[in-house]
């Protein structure tokens, strides 16, 4: 029972994102092409109000469930790791045209051939892991 | 119901994403898909190998949770919320994807040219299936955060190295859209 809420969560996650066309490989092709401004606005407002929601959090006005306040961890500092990793990153994304989210959303909607793009990001992460002491971060 | 069944705007979108985060944040959790990938991995014992998968994972079972709403969510979305409406896409770039090779753009969420049974028998489109997918979890991990954890969390809350990260996205975006996929296709 105590996982139903973030079952729920994910519902509506995947509903979004479908229908606000996010997870369209298409959508992704033209926001790096520059030629809509759609996914562009989804970020922009997406991010608007999620700093307009942790600005009046701070405020002490919302709070979490346990009634503590509402708290994003910090990134640990550096540079190297945040833009090597994100171009890496950003080539699959451009590519696949799905990020971590839409990779399940996508499977749930009858592309099963993401299952393929699925495994080989687990494979990706698992690489990471082991030679992460030797990366630059 | 057409505006259910229709595309949602971006205006309507964006806000709602931002109250997913909102409410993983109520429920005291972060809003991170690509950490889901480590688990994972910690599911299937790469703590034997690697100590970056040594951690506790039934403590990230919530998050697979969400990963498996989010399939349900895409199931429901396609069922029984959508009509056959076409993404709406610039002429200019379904002119330019035809030129590569691209038929019917914006009639299917992902391109069959890339995705169908039949691309997934040929090596090409297998190999760029993998490949996509190598560099998602790599890079994702790497960067310590995706879409979800670095543009949606850590841009709202401020922070300098998500919007690095951003950057470094979009620097890769940019580089595989306008250089590398007219290579490819």
């Amino acid at each position: 029972m105590k996982y139903l809420k973030f079952l729920l969560v994910g519902v509506f996650f995947g509903i979004v994102l479908v229908k606000s066309e996010a997870v369209s490989w298409y959508r992704i092709y033209e926001m790096f092409r520059f030629q809509s401004f759609h996914m562009y606005g989804i970020i922009g407002t997406a991010i608007a109000s999620g700093v307009l929601f942790l600005q009046i959090s701070k405020k002490g006005i919302f709070k979490s469930i346990k009634g503590a306040d509402i708290f994003v961890p910090k990134k640990e500092k550096g540079i190297s790791r945040y833009i090597i990793g994100g171009i890496i990153f950003g080539f699959g994304w451009a590519l696949i045209g799905a990020c971590p989210g839409p990779m399940y959303i996508l499977l749930g909607t009858g592309v099963y051939s993401m299952i393929i793009v699925i495994a080989a990001a687990i494979l990706g992460t698992y690489i990471y892991g082991v030679f992460k002491d030797k990366l630059p971060h | 119901m057409e505006y259910i069944l229709n595309p949602w705007p971006w205006y309507i979108s964006g806000p709602l994403i931002a109250s997913v985060m909102a409410l993983l944040l109520y429920f005291g959790k972060t809003f991170g898909m690509s950490s889901n990938l480590r688990t994972m991995c910690s599911i299937m014992g790469a703590g034997k190998t690697a100590n970056f998968f040594k951690f506790n994972w039934k403590e990230q079972i919530w998050n697979l949770v969400v990963v498996l709403g989010a399939i349900i969510g895409g199931f429901i979305a396609t069922h029984y919320l959508s009509n056959d409406s076409l993404t709406d896409l610039n002429p200019i770039t379904i002119t330019e994807l035809q030129n590569m090779g691209f038929k019917n753009s914006g009639a299917t969420l992902v391109p069959n040219e890339m995705y169908s049974m039949e691309a997934l028998t040929s090596p090409k489109g297998l190999l760029l299936l993998v490949l996509g997918g190598l560099l998602v979890g790599f890079g994702t991990r790497y960067a310590g955060g995706c879409t979800s954890g670095h543009a949606i969390t850590g841009l709202s809350s401020l922070q300098k190295p998500s919007l690095i990260a951003v950057i470094g996205f979009f620097i890769g975006g940019l580089i595989m859209t306008n250089f590398i996929l007219p290579l490819i296709f």
